[in-house]
């Protein structure tokens, strides 16, 4: 069980306030992703959930137990740092098994939990080697071996997959997504990749500066982001956020188009402009357009086949369906 | 340091700086081990010629000689074990944010700055003397009869000044290896439901285990050569003669050069075998 309320949470250090009054529920077994720009409190927040940092005022409570001023230990919660924080001097087997050493189980149990953490995440043929003789993948696994031997009531990640190299990324991002299919346990995830976010999560919580932004089912997020800044952050490419007269046409203060809605003609179409940069991935082509005369660059997704090079004059129509439309505040009009 | 020419020049250019160093170290060396080998007595007749290995017997046999040995190690231990203690300690609370901080640990530093003979003066004047010292007025104030510390307590009184001048050492060692310490481990462990005291003796205590058996190497070394402390203080009475103070004791107070030299020969051994021994133990430590 694992149902983590935080009612009109704040957190400030001296003067400076990280998080504003901010209420938030996260469901039991469900995969929460908090997703926003360096510097917005998305760390923070976990580290506030998880106890290592005293909340400023406001309540948390996990399964409606009130554990605002619980010790860390107490709170049934494990977390996967950043750095992992795996202890350099133990073995894998005894980094898995210090929670469960901590709590005074017998050394049976332990061991059975322990190999059977190790089963599930391939660790049995290294149990006896040291962190340091381990890859990058192999450490964060034992991070996660850490954590889910404890069979916590949540997991908390921090940025867990930063340190990764890229294709190793896309494999851990499976795995989490695995675990948490099997283990069915509430976790909160933090990252700054929208498309971690995208991929792993039941809900995003979008954040800005502490405040949140938006939350919300990845496909909600985007087919219906509430602002321009949820607008900009989720989808990759970037959404094109068109002001001005062309704007005033759909009678919004900004129109929003994303790279995928928008297709692409030699010959004739509602707007145009010069290709800039064509980026082949061979499935899809993208072009950054200049010279459109309605923003500095529009980016566009084509088929892979499709073949204009730089400066290309290439004429493009958005789906009427999809357009975004903006007011003057940033704020969705329905 | 590519090309043949390059590596000529830079062993030309060492050459001054090793020749001295092993002049230094080499010519010493050579005159002890020659003069054990002779009876020397330079105000009484000086060089009287070989005789063999009857220095190394005599300076065995004598009756201070295991003495001098166990208050030798006594002071080690008893140094070492105050320092690291201590100095764990203080490292960890000068570790601490707190306001102040670069000047505390300046002055914390500070001892180590006092050259021993002046160190163990004070120590001796202004601490441990019975009718003017600070702890005779001390124990006056409480109604109890001040201790002669140097003579009733002798060997305590040493490693107690030894280690205010040697505890800066370890701790300044202990708190750069502590700041070192990833914080997030800290974190882990405190999520992992390890109380502070866990915290300290499964995270902290590990990741000090190599700077602790550097400072445990260097204070061996040094330690097993003080004298000062001993020279200005009680002159080796009371049962703190150590081996470095006997064999002073017998090269100039007896003026037996070849019995002092056979001595310091011994001293030579012993200081090599605890550093092979040492060097062993931070060999290991190192490996991790």
């Amino acid at each position: 069980m694992g149902r983590i309320v935080l009612d009109q949470v704040t957190k400030s250090f001296g003067d400076v306030t990280v998080i504003p009054p901010l209420d938030l529920t996260i469901e039991d077994g469900e995969f929460a992703v908090f997703v926003g720009p360096s510097g917005c409190g998305k760390s923070t927040l976990l580290r506030l959930i998880a106890g290592l940092e005293d909340v400023t005022s406001g309540a948390i409570r996990i399964d409606g137990e009130d554990a605002t001023s619980i010790s860390p230990a107490k709170r049934g919660l494990a977390m996967v740092f950043q750095s992992y924080a795996l202890y350099p001097h133990m073995s894998v087997r005894k980094n898995i098994a210090f929670p469960l050493r901590m709590a005074g189980m017998d050394k049976a149990e332990q061991d059975r939990r322990v190999d059977l953490a190790a089963s599930v995440l391939n660790l049995t043929d290294y149990l006896d080697r040291r962190p340091g003789q381990l890859s990058g993948g192999q450490r964060q696994r034992v991070a996660i071996g850490r954590a889910i031997v404890r069979e916590p009531a949540a997991f908390l990640f921090d940025e867990p997959l930063s340190n990764l190299d890229a294709a190793l990324r896309v494999g851990m991002r499976l795995e989490i997504s695995e675990l948490h299919k099997r283990l069915k346990t509430t976790m909160i995830y933090v990252t700054h990749d929208q498309v971690e976010a995208m991929t792993m999560a039941d809900k995003i919580v979008v954040l800005r500066a502490g405040f949140i932004e938006q939350v919300g089912s990845p496909l909600d997020l985007y087919h219906a982001p509430r602002n321009l800044f949820v607008a900009g952050f989720i989808g990759s490419p970037k959404m094109n956020l068109i002001a001005g007269a062309e704007a005033a046409k759909h009678d919004a203060h900004t129109i929003g188009v994303r790279p995928e809605h928008i297709s692409v003609s030699a010959t004739d179409g509602e707007w145009s402009g010069v290709v800039a940069v064509s980026e082949h991935l061979g499935s899809d082509t993208f072009f950054h357009v200049h010279q459109t005369g309605l923003a500095d660059t529009i980016t566009v997704r084509a088929d892979g086949e499709v073949g204009f090079r730089h400066g290309d004059r290439i004429h493009m129509t958005p789906r009427a369906d999809v357009i975004h439309r903006f007011d003057e505040q940033g704020l969705r009009i329905a | 340091m590519a090309t043949k020419a390059s590596r000529a020049a830079a062993r030309l250019m060492l050459a001054p700086a090793v020749i001295l160093l092993l002049g230094w170290m080499l010519v010493p060396l050579t005159m002890t081990v020659i003069f054990s080998f002779k009876r020397y007595l330079p105000m009484r007749g000086g060089d009287l010629g070989w005789v063999g290995f009857e220095n190394y017997v005599r300076f065995v046999s004598s009756s201070a000689f295991w003495p001098a040995v166990q208050s030798t190690l006594m002071i080690v231990g008893g140094v070492l074990l105050i320092t690291v203690v201590l100095g764990v300690l203080l490292a960890i609370l000068l570790d601490q944010p707190m306001w102040g901080q670069g000047i505390v640990r300046i002055l914390v530093i500070a001892p180590f700055f006092v050259m021993p003979t002046v160190s163990a003066l004070v120590w001796k004047n202004m601490f441990m003397d019975p009718v003017n010292g600070l702890f005779a007025h001390l124990w006056r104030f409480f109604g109890a009869t001040p201790v002669s510390w140097l003579s009733e307590a002798s060997m305590p009184s040493i490693i107690l000044i030894v280690s205010w001048q040697w505890l800066p050492f370890a701790t300044l060692i202990l708190l750069t290896a502590i700041q070192s310490l990833d914080s997030e481990q800290l974190e882990a462990a405190e999520m992992d439901g390890a109380p502070p005291l866990s915290r300290f003796i499964y995270i902290t205590l590990p990741h000090l285990a190599r700077a602790i058996t550097i400072v445990v190497l260097i204070q061996t070394i040094f330690l097993l050569a003080i004298f000062a402390e001993i020279f200005v203080t009680t002159q080796g009475a009371f049962g703190t003669r150590t081996l470095t103070y006997l064999i002073f004791q017998r090269v100039l107070e007896s003026q037996n050069v070849g019995l002092g030299s056979a001595g310091g020969v011994y001293a030579i051994i012993l200081a090599n075998i605890l550093a092979l021994f040492l060097m062993r133990i931070v060999g290991k430590n190192l490996d991790r």
